[in-house]
């Protein structure tokens, strides 16, 4: 009987002297965390997919905190609303900019190039960028091995079986720009969604003369200019015969895709044309 | 018989032109002339458009520390200065010539007359490696005069030459040792002098009897200069296995062959010096071995540099049937060439048709731990961990499994069961490497 009479109280005087230690030591190591941090995480994606630049949605949440800023620190995923909201919370102003889409600036592929290599390495665009295995021979076209289908978290980009090219899902892109920073070769471009989703752009990213561009790829670019004359609000720039879009200024006219000869300037989601048909018929 | 301490294999040998003396190749209607052909900064172009050029004229001049010059291959007018794919696929600029009959430039010797005395003195010869535009015919095309600019506090004690040849199918070296021995002896001798040191190796690999044996009769002429038989094993010809194999030496992780007091040079650098340094010819021309098993009759070829692949393929029956790839240089360490129009480089040792069950790669299965790659890896690496960590993009701990001592000789590609990727991995290891240390320089 005394021993466990003995025990228990053992027991209790080491308890009572841990609980007394231990409170002491955590008043002396107190870490004061912001509650606004929790707070801030909660409110954003938690799809950490680092768009942001930040390693996650935490440490943006705490660089936000910290800096007591919102001024390039923004989350693509949530977009203008979750922004909002965080600036809200915070009592800061948010900074409007407009959504965002990953956007495939190449249209060679399968169909529109010929096979003139065969490659049967690594099945890694980083690999075969490395190894200048273009199959059409256009050294700055879309390699087709799905690096960014890898690499993107939101299931938002397939490469086409047909066309062995990447395709972006609308509805699911974020615009975090994962895939934008994988592509060996640039082609992927962050753009401005555009007013009703539509947009205007030039699938190429070739910069050789246009006689070889043409060789190679049925629609490549071929730096003729055209474009850049007709654009009635200077959004159009031609360097290294390649034609580029300024999509801060472009106005979706719609006028460079008519005069493009070889189609590389995409308009996407735009309603079928009116005119051109009836003057086709 | 010597070899090196670890690793290797012996990859069937097939060397199908032993037997086909050297030929001249006729010259080509037009040439491609790369500006830059070694490794380092490029050299600065000097000739332009409409220009007449003589054959061994300079084309490009080295202005920086690693760089070396370009010169014309060829007799006649630059037609144009435009990018041009080189056998990699990559866009270089290049100088466009249409050939005309030989008119050498002044001062080059042509005639066949062997030249045994060694006028000059070893600042001399190296000014004058420098001016002939000399790179290391081995393949990495690395600038030649730097090698014998020894830095200070380091000691050269022993030239090293690689006749190895361990590559199968090449017998370009092979050739030259029994055709042209002599020439590339007196070229040693020139290395010898220009380095100061007493002793020089030549390391031939041990399937190369007749060369060996030629090699040696003559070598009894020269004082310091032996000739070493080496076991047949890939890779036998590389530097630092080559060094282990000849002087019981190491080179440490990450530094160059002086440091074991060692200059290493391939024979057919030793050959281009003595035309460099006797004959003052520029490197304009080299010896390549058309070669393949489907190839009705292989050649050893003496070409011009900046011909069209193509028109070398097309002289000789065209392309051999059931070709899957044409490969620049040998089979092991070669590269597929994606476009037959490029010219040939300084470095092109072999044209090397491949059949496609030949060339085709196994079906990738998964690890199967058997170690093989770890036991054949000459540089001692455990290249299955390394690319597990390039498949991760884990380039930090990449570098910290040593990738950047990756010699890059396929061996472990070639023995895998498995058929993993391991040569591509560690390259691409090797490439995001030296991206992330010039990154950490700028910083």
């Amino acid at each position: 009987m005394s021993t466990i009479i003995f025990s228990i109280l053992v027991l209790v005087l080491t308890a009572t002297l841990a609980a007394i230690i231990l409170y002491f030591v955590a008043q002396k190591f107190k870490v004061i965390e912001d509650p606004r941090i929790d707070s801030l995480t909660d409110m954003l994606p938690g799809a950490n997919c680092g768009g942001c630049g930040y390693a996650g949605c935490r440490s943006l949440a705490e660089n936000i905190v910290k800096n007591n800023s919102l001024e390039g620190m923004r989350c693509p995923v949530g977009g203008n609303q979750v922004m909002e909201d965080i600036a809200k919370f915070m009592g800061l102003e948010p900074e409007e900019s407009a959504p965002q889409i990953a956007v495939i600036r190449c249209n060679g592929g399968a169909i529109n190039t010929t096979s003139k290599i065969k490659y049967e390495g690594v099945q890694d665009c980083l690999y075969a960028h490395l190894n200048m295995a273009s199959e059409g021979g256009c050294p700055n076209a879309c390699l087709g091995l799905g690096s960014c289908v890898a690499v993107c978290a939101f299931d938002a980009i397939k490469i086409d079986p047909e066309t062995k090219l990447p395709v972006v899902d609308e509805e699911k892109c974020v615009a975090c720009g994962a895939c934008v920073k994988v592509c060996p070769r640039n082609v992927i471009e962050l753009r401005n969604k555009g007013i009703k989703n539509r947009r205007v752009f030039v699938s190429c990213v070739n910069t050789e003369k246009g006689g070889v561009a043409k060789k190679n790829c049925s629609v490549s670019c071929i730096g003729c200019g055209k474009c850049v004359k007709e654009c009635p609000f200077d959004a159009i720039t031609l360097n290294n015969n390649l034609a580029y879009i300024d999509y801060k200024k472009c106005k979706l006219c719609r006028k460079c895709v008519e005069v493009c000869p070889t189609g590389s300037i995409h308009e996407i989601n735009f309603p079928p044309r009116k005119e051109k048909a009836s003057v086709e018929a | 018989m010597k070899t090196f301490r670890r690793g290797g294999a012996h990859p069937e040998e097939n060397k199908l032109t032993n037997d086909c003396s050297i030929e001249v190749f006729p010259l080509p209607k037009q040439g491609i002339v790369f500006v830059s052909q070694h490794l380092g900064a490029p050299a600065t172009l000097v000739v332009q458009k409409g220009d007449r050029l003589k054959t061994g004229q300079l084309i490009a001049k080295a202005e920086q520390f690693i760089c070396a010059n370009t010169h014309s291959p060829y007799t006649g007018t630059v037609s144009k200065i435009d990018f041009a794919t080189d056998f990699t696929g990559y866009k270089k600029q290049a100088v466009y010539i249409d050939v005309e009959e030989d008119e050498w430039e002044e001062g080059i010797d042509t005639s066949k007359e062997i030249i045994s005395d060694i006028k000059l003195d070893s600042k001399e010869i190296i000014e004058k490696i420098k001016e002939m535009g000399i790179v290391g015919l081995g393949g990495a095309a690395f600038p030649t005069h730097i090698k014998y600019m020894v830095p200070p506090g380091k000691k050269a004690e022993y030239l090293i030459i690689n006749a190895a040849e361990c590559e199968p199918y090449l017998t370009s070296d092979y050739r030259l040792m029994t055709e042209l021995a002599d020439e590339a002896l007196i070229g040693i001798e020139i290395m010898k002098r220009a380095l100061g040191v007493e002793k020089a190796l030549v390391g031939i690999e041990e399937n190369k009897p007749s060369a060996i044996s030629r090699m040696r009769e003559l070598a009894k002429g020269f004082v310091g200069i032996e000739i070493v038989p080496l076991k047949t094993k890939y890779p036998q010809g590389a530097e630092k296995q080559l060094i282990y194999a000849l002087t019981k030496r190491e080179v440490p992780s990450g530094k160059l062959p002086i440091e074991v007091g060692c200059v290493v040079n391939n024979i057919g650098t030793a050959q281009a010096i003595y035309k460099a340094v006797q004959k003052n010819k520029p490197l304009i021309e080299n010896i390549l071995t058309l070669t393949g098993k489907n190839l009705k009759q292989g050649k050893n070829l003496l070409v011009r540099i900046g011909t069209p692949m193509q028109s070398i393929i097309d002289a000789f029956g065209g392309l051999p049937h059931d070709t899957g790839k044409v490969i620049s240089g040998g089979p092991m360490m070669g590269k597929a060439i994606s476009d037959l129009s490029a010219p040939t480089v300084k470095t092109t040792s072999a044209i090397l048709f491949m059949s496609d069950k030949e060339s085709s790669r196994k079906e990738e299965t998964n690890c199967l731990r058997c170690g093989k790659c770890i036991t054949v890896c000459p540089m001692g690496l455990e290249p299955i961990r390394i690319a597990q960590l390039a498949e991760n993009r884990l380039w930090e701990d990449a570098e910290k499994a040593f990738a950047m001592d990756c010699i890059e000789c396929g061996t472990c590609l070639y023995t895998c069961p498995a058929g993993r990727p391991l040569l591509d991995m560690l390259r691409l290891s090797k490439t995001n490497i030296a991206e992330l240390r010039r990154q950490r320089a700028q910083k």
